[in-house]
C-alpha cells in the first residue's frame, strides 16, 4: 500500500478529516457514559454531558407564581420568591421576559416592564416584582434566565452502584463464571486439536467437518434441550439446576468448536521436522504434545483465551438461561439489563454500571490487542 | 462472597487438575497396558500399533463427549422438540410449524431479521473497507484503527446502554441530554422518542450492531488489503486510474474472498442478534427479532418448548447454506493434510 493514490494536498487533508470523523463517531458514545458516570447526578439531567466541563451556562424558561401569590406592601402589589424554589441553587447571570431577548437584563438589576411594573431578579434566584395595580390572571409572568452551575465531578456514583446497587457483587459473579469457563476449554481443545492435526485415525476427516459445521450452529439450537437436561439432572439428584458448574460446562461446550478449529489450524502449521525428529528420539505423542506443541502454541492459546474471556464476560443469553437472577448468581450483563428495567431514567446509575461492565474487557483488549487481532485473522480468514 | 471466590479458585484447580490428571493418567495407563519400551521384536511393534489405535481417542475423547452433550445432541433434540407440544411430552406433528406460518409476531420477526440481514452485514463490510483503505494512508492510522476497533470488546448490553443514552428523549421543556435529540434540537428539529418509532426503530437498533462490528470487518479487510500485490496498484496508477477506479476495479476484486468471509460471519451474528433487542425494546414497537422471540417463548407463561424449538429451527435453516459453504471451503483447503 505504498502507492499513494491522490497526491494533492486537498485529498490528503480530506483523508485526515474523514478518518477523524469516523474516530469521533466510534469513540464519542463511549466517552459519553464515562463522562456522565463521573458527573453529579443532578447535573446529568440538567445539561448534556458534552457541556459538563463548561461552568454550564444555559438559558432556561420558567414562570413566576400566579397573581394569587401577591402581597401588598407600601401601597404596591408585590410578588416575591425564588425561581429555584427549594431545588438546587444555581447562579443567574441575566434574565429577560421575552423569548427573543432572554438575557436582556443583568442579574440584580431592576427591569422596567412598562405600566410602572418592575421586576428584579438576583443572582441567587430570588425575585421581586412590583406593580401599582393588582396582578391578574392565573398564569404568572413568563421569565427567561441564563444560569450557570460550576462543573461538579464525583465518584459517588461508583460507590452507589458498587455497594448499594449490587454491581460489586455481580462483578465477582462475572469473574466466577468467566475464569473457569476460559481455562477449562483450553486444555481440552488443545489435546483434541493436536490429535486432529498430527495423529492418524479413522473418522478424523469427518470429525473435522463436524467441528467446522458446529462452528456456525446457532446457540439457540442448544438452549431448550440443555435447559430440559439441566432441570432433569437437577430433579434427579435433588440439586439446583442453575449452578456455576452448569454454566462453566455450557460455555466450554459452546466455545469448543472455535477453540479446536483455531488451535488445529495453528498446530497443523507447525513444522513437521520438529515432530519427526522428536519421534525418532523416542518421544511419545503425549511427550511431543506437552514438551513441544504446547510451548510453541502459546500465541494461539493466548488468542483463544482472550476470545473466550471476552465472549463469556459479555454473554447475556447463556447467563440468563443457565444462571439464576438472585444476587449470588446474577452476572454483570444480566444485572445491567435488570437495571435498565428498574432504573430506566437514573442515568447516573446506568452509565456508571455500564462503565464498570465494559472496563474489564477494555483493559484486556488494549493490553492484549496483538493476540486478539492475530486470533481474529486466523479464525475468520479460513486457512489464512 | 469470600466463599464464592474460594469455591471458584477451588474449581479452577479441580477442573484444570482433573484435565491434566486425565490426560496424563490415561496416557500412562496406555503405555503400561501396551508397553513399547522394554519389550522387543514383534511384541513392541504390535504394542506400538495398538497404542496408535487408542491414543487419538484419548486425546479427542473429552472434547468429543462435551461437543456431543452440548451441541450435537441438542441439535437433534431441538428438531424433535419442534414436533412436540409445549411441555415436550406429546407428538403434535407439524402443528408448531403451522402456527409459525400464521403467527403475526413471528412474521414480523422474520421481516425484521431480513431487514437486519439486508443492512447490517453490508454496512459493516462497506464501512470497514472504507476505514481500512483510509487509515492505511495516514501516519496515525494504527491509533485510529485501535479506537474504531474498541467497541468490539464491549458487550451488547453495555453498547445498548451507551446508545440508549444517545437516543434518550426527555419531555418538552426539559433539557435534551441525549446527544441525538440535542443535535436535532440545535438545528431546529423536533426531538423524538427514537426507539419507539415503528419501523425506523429497527435502524436505530442496527446502528448499535454496526458500531460494534465495523471494527471486526476493518481489521480483517485491512490485512487482506495489505496482501494485494503492489505491482497491480502501481500498474493501475501508471495507466492513469483515479483513486475510485483503483478501489473498485483493482482492490475490491482481489479481496473478494475475504469480503465474503466477513459478510457471512456478520450474517450469522445478525441471525442470532438477541441482547440488543432485549435490552433496547424487548421486541416492542414492532422491533421483534427471531432470537428474542424464541427467548420469549422459552419462558413466557411457563414456557412453550415446542414453539421455541420451532423458532430455533427457523434460525438454523437460515444458517445451513453458510455452514455447507464453510465445510466445502475447509475441505478444499485441508484436503491434503
Amino acid at each position: 500500500m505504498a502507492v499513494a493514490t491522490g497526491k494533492s494536498f486537498a485529498s490528503r487533508f480530506g483523508v485526515h478529516i474523514a478518518v477523524l470523523v469516523f474516530v469521533a463517531i466510534w469513540t464519542i458514545p463511549t466517552l459519553g457514559i464515562l463522562v456522565s458516570s463521573l458527573r453529579d447526578k443532578d447535573q446529568i439531567v440538567a445539561s448534556g454531558w458534552w457541556n459538563s466541563f463548561a461552568s454550564s451556562s444555559q438559558t432556561e424558561a420558567g414562570r413566576l407564581p400566579p397573581s394569587t401569590a401577591q402581597t401588598q406592601k407600601d401601597g404596591k402589589y408585590v410578588l416575591e420568591g425564588n425561581i429555584f424554589g427549594d431545588g438546587a441553587k444555581r447562579n443567574i447571570s441575566a434574565f429577560g421576559v421575552k423569548a427573543a431577548a432572554p438575557t436582556q437584563y443583568p442579574a440584580g438589576s431592576s427591569a422596567d416592564l412598562g405600566d410602572g411594573v418592575t421586576l428584579q431578579v438576583n443572582a441567587d434566584g430570588s425575585f421581586v416584582m412590583t406593580s401599582p395595580k393588582a396582578f391578574e390572571g392565573d398564569r404568572g409572568q413568563r421569565l427567561y434566565y441564563a444560569s450557570s452551575a460550576p462543573p461538579k465531578f464525583t465518584t459517588d456514583n461508583y460507590q452507589t452502584v458498587l455497594f448499594s446497587e449490587g454491581i460489586g457483587r455481580s462483578f465477582m459473579n462475572s469473574l466466577t463464571v468467566t475464569i473457569p469457563a476460559t481455562v477449562i476449554p483450553i486444555l481440552i481443545a488443545a489435546f483434541a486439536a493436536y490429535a486432529l492435526a498430527w495423529m492418524r485415525f479413522p473418522g478424523r476427516a469427518l470429525l473435522i467437518a463436524v467441528i467446522i459445521g458446529l462452528l456456525v450452529v446457532p446457540l439457540q439450537m442448544s438452549l431448550i434441550p440443555l435447559l430440559k437436561l439441566y432441570n432433569g439432572v437437577g430433579t434427579f439428584f435433588g440439586v439446583p439446576s442453575k449452578t456455576y458448574l452448569g454454566i462453566w460446562l455450557a460455555h466450554t461446550g459452546f466455545g469448543l468448536p472455535f477453540a479446536i478449529y483455531l488451535l488445529r489450524s495453528y498446530i497443523a502449521g507447525l513444522p513437521r521436522e520438529i515432530m519427526e525428529s522428536a519421534r525418532i528420539d523416542g518421544a511419545s505423542d503425549f511427550e511431543i504434545f506437552v514438551k513441544i506443541v504446547l510451548p510453541l502454541s502459546f500465541p494461539v492459546l493466548a488468542s483463544f483465551a482472550i476470545f473466550q474471556f471476552l465472549w463469556v464476560w459479555n454473554d447475556l443469553l447463556v447467563a440468563m438461561v443457565f444462571l439464576g437472577t438472585a444476587p449470588d448468581q446474577i452476572v454483570l450483563t444480566a444485572k445491567l439489563n435488570a437495571l435498565l428495567g428498574s432504573r430506566g431514567g437514573n442515568w447516573e446509575i446506568l452509565t456508571t454500571s455500564a462503565f464498570i461492565t465494559i472496563i474489564v474487557p477494555l483493559i484486556v483488549f488494549f493490553s492484549l490487542q496483538r493476540y486478539f487481532v492475530r486470533g481474529l485473522l486466523a479464525g475468520s480468514v479460513k486457512g489464512g | 462472597m469470600a466463599a464464592q471466590i474460594f469455591s471458584a479458585i477451588f474449581v479452577i484447580i479441580i477442573g484444570v487438575g482433573g484435565c491434566v490428571a486425565y490426560f496424563w493418567g490415561a496416557n500412562k495407563l496406555l503405555d503400561l497396558t501396551f508397553p513399547s519400551r522394554g519389550v522387543t521384536g514383534t511384541a513392541a511393534v504390535n504394542n506400538l500399533r495398538r497404542q496408535g489405535l487408542v491414543r487419538p481417542w484419548l486425546f479427542v475423547g473429552p472434547a468429543l463427549i462435551i461437543l456431543t452433550i452440548y451441541l450435537i445432541y441438542p441439535v437433534i433434540a431441538t428438531l424433535w422438540l419442534s414436533f412436540l407440544d409445549r411441555g415436550g411430552t406429546s407428538f403434535v406433528g407439524l402443528a408448531n410449524y403451522e402456527w409459525a406460518l400464521r403467527d403475526p409476531d413471528l412474521r414480523r420477526s422474520i421481516l425484521n431479521n431480513l431487514l437486519w440481514l439486508a443492512v447490517v452485514p453490508a454496512a459493516c463490510t462497506f464501512l470497514g473497507l472504507i476505514i481500512a483503505v483510509l487509515t492505511d494512508k495516514i501516519w496515525w492510522g494504527t491509533i485510529a484503527k485501535s479506537l474504531i476497533f474498541l467497541p468490539l470488546a464491549i458487550s451488547f448490553v453495555g453498547a445498548s446502554v451507551i446508545w440508549k443514552f444517545i437516543y434518550e428523549y426527555r419531555g418538552e421543556g426539559q433539557v435534551q441530554i441525549g446527544l441525538l435529540n440535542a443535535i436535532i434540537q440545535h438545528f431546529g428539529g423536533q426531538p423524538q422518542v427514537w426507539i419507539s418509532l415503528p419501523f425506523w426503530n429497527n435502524f436505530f437498533l442496527m446502528i448499535i450492531l454496526i458500531w460494534i462490528q465495523t471494527g471486526f470487518a476493518m481489521v480483517i479487510l485491512s490485512s487482506a488489503l495489505r496482501g494485494i500485490p503492489e505491482e497491480t496498484l502501481e500498474a493501475a496508477v501508471i495507466d492513469g486510474a483515479n483513486p475510485f477506479q483503483i478501489f473498485w476495479k483493482i482492490m475490491v476484486p482481489q479481496i473478494w474472498g475475504t469480503i465474503a468471509v466477513v459478510w457471512t460471519t456478520i450474517t450469522i451474528l445478525v441471525l442470532k442478534v438477541f441482547d440488543i433487542v432485549l435490552t433496547m425494546t424487548n421486541g416492542q414497537w414492532n422491533s421483534q427479532v427471531l432470537a428474542n422471540l424464541m427467548f420469549d417463548w422459552m419462558f413466557r407463561g411457563g414456557g412453550d418448548f415446542g414453539r421455541g424449538a420451532t423458532i430455533a429451527i427457523i434460525i438454523m435453516i437460515a444458517v445451513i447454506p453458510i455452514m455447507v459453504w464453510n465445510i466445502r471451503q475447509a475441505n478444499k483447503e485441508t484436503g491434503g493434510h
